[in-house]
């Protein structure tokens, strides 16, 4: 199939998922399922993953800058920098498009072959609105809250590498990480992430709700679903930082 | 009443159904009959809208909905009950849960009178302490008795049942196929089931088509099935040794 029919056909399944929900109780009930099932059941992962990223970084701007010249308190600052511009927006995404989104594609995918969905479909239930929507809307505020406390939990784990390895002082690491306060960087880093979580849901749905065939072609759709989101995170992470930051 | 009007079929240029022109009449358990591969779940998911035909119509009382956007079919869907062949139990849910879930997407019954609904359809089912269970703990038979309830739960104008009893012993089944026929009569439904056992076609069968490699070959009811000199039926109905015994 062609990418234009591909992508005419995603577009179409968004539109159908962008109704409103037959029923607002329902559709709140099925929200908070997938709050704790694609967020609140990610905080382990990105809480570990950024606790090292966060000392590896520091270690590795300490091993950079070791002229005396350069202030020593440039080592908290650039690892903020990192850990709010690229890592833990974009590096988070790409962990939970791995997570989260071979969990959406498998999930739909299993109740198309098992046809669930036409089950849905037949008691007069628009399913794209029912199963897609909600995990959307999840991931779409659930994902920032992740990213700041991944950029927290982060620079924790640059201070703790500071302070144990004692490649310079836990004070200036903490004079870095408060110098130059941006509160634009910040807002790049979640206008990021809320169009990666809705490149993660809404792909990932929609791999899903197209499978066709068995088991074998569920697991191949979730493979997919992860493949396509992260190539898109990378491309939109370049269109939006020539956008924003340039 | 459904009208079923010339609809054809085709998947990748294999022809599956050829030009089948059918009425189920209102009250009444409608049978489709056929060997297995005959057409016969394709055709009843023309009928429901899953499959688009290649040309014909279904009309429900009066109604074109092969017609109707994908919209207004949800209106005519929701007077609809569906037995999917393999259940198509939702599987993250409960037993409850899964009769429940047409309940709460479409009535405002408060839990307590939504409750005594499900208990209501599933005692009818012959099920009345699997609430607590998820599809993946149930038999193949108890799968289908759920599936029952739920299609029923909304006490639809139009049931569809796609092999209602196979999978269950003979007791169970005569038991559901006794179920259907008192709920077609006590809601004067529209009743489809597709069947291959020939016991529920001497029970329940008020109205018959025979469709045979795509094609509806014949029509009638139970007592002429017996009777038939076409040979393809003679060879679908006398097929088991217990058929033959009673034409002896
Ligand atoms: N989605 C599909 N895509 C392609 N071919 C299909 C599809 N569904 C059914 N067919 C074909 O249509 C024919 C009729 O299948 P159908 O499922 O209607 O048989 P059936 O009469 O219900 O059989 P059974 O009694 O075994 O359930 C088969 O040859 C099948 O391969
Ligand atoms: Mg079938």
């Amino acid at each position: 199939m062609g990418l234009l029919q591909t992508i005419g056909d995603y577009v179409l399944l968004m539109i159908q998922t962008f109704r409103r929900p037959d029923k607002g109780k329902v559709f709140r009930k099925q929200l908070f399922i997938d709050f704790q099932h694609l967020g609140f059941d990610s905080i382990g992962i990105v809480a570990f993953i950024s606790l090292f990223v966060g000392a590896i970084i520091a270690m590795q701007m300490a091993y950079n800058i070791d002229s005396p010249l350069v202030p020593l308190y440039l080592i908290g600052y650039t690892t903020k920098q990192m850990m709010i511009l690229e890592i833990s927006p974009t590096i988070m995404s790409l962990i939970l498009a791995g997570k989260v989104g071979s969990s959406i594609a498998s999930e739909i995918g299993t109740m198309r072959v098992t046809e669930q969905i036409d089950a849905l479909k037949v008691m007069g239930i628009n399913p794209a609105n029912y199963l897609i929507l909600p995990k959307i809307t999840a991931a779409v505020i659930y994902n920032p809250i992740l990213v700041i406390f991944s950029i927290g939990i982060g620079l924790f784990g640059g201070w703790v590498a500071v302070s144990i390895t004692g490649i310079t002082s836990p004070v200036d690491f903490v004079v870095g990480l408060q110098s130059w306060p941006a509160p634009f960087d910040i807002a790049y880093a979640m206008i990021k992430t809320v169009v990666f979580a809705f490149i993660i849901a809404s792909v990932s749905g929609y791999k899903g709700y197209t499978v066709k065939g068995g088991s074998v072609e569920v697991g191949r759709a979730s493979t997919k679903a992860v493949v396509t989101s992260s190539i898109l995170i990378i491309v939109f992470d370049l269109l939006l930082t020539q956008m924003l930051l340039t | 009443m459904i009208e079923v009007k010339n609809i054809s079929k085709s998947f990748d240029g294999q022809q599956v159904l050829t030009d089948i022109s059918t009425v189920f009449e209102k009250g009444k358990t409608n049978l489709i009959i056929g060997q297995s591969g005959s057409g016969k779940t394709v055709l009843m998911k023309c009928c429901i809208g899953l499959f688009d035909v290649d040309s014909g119509k279904v009309v429900f009382e009066g109604l074109n909905f092969s017609a109707l956007s994908e919209r207004k079919k949800r209106e005519t869907r929701k007077e609809m009950g569906v037995l999917f062949q393999g259940g198509a139990l939702f599987d993250s849910y409960t037993v409850e849960e899964n009769v429940m879930f047409p309940l709460n997407m479409f009535t405002k019954m408060s839990f307590e009178e939504k409750l005594d609904r499900v208990n209501d359809v599933l005692k009818r089912v012959n099920l009345d302490n699997a609430n607590r269970k998820f599809p993946a703990e149930l038999s193949g038979g108890m799968i289908k008795r759920v599936a029952i309830a739920r299609a029923i739960a909304m006490n639809p104008k139009y049931l569809f049942c796609d092999e209602p009893n196979s999978g269950l012993d003979p007791k169970t089944a005569e038991l559901i196929d006794a179920l259907i026929s008192e709920l077609t009569q006590e809601y004067n439904m529209t009743t489809v089931i597709n069947t291959h056992d020939m016991n529920s076609v001497l029970q329940i069968g008020q109205n018959i088509v025979f469709i045979n490699k795509g094609r509806l070959w014949w029509e009638g009811n139970n007592k002429e099935i017996l009777k038939t000199d076409n040979p393809e039926l003679n060879e679908f109905v006398f097929a088991t040794e217990l058929t033959r015994r009673i034409k002896r």
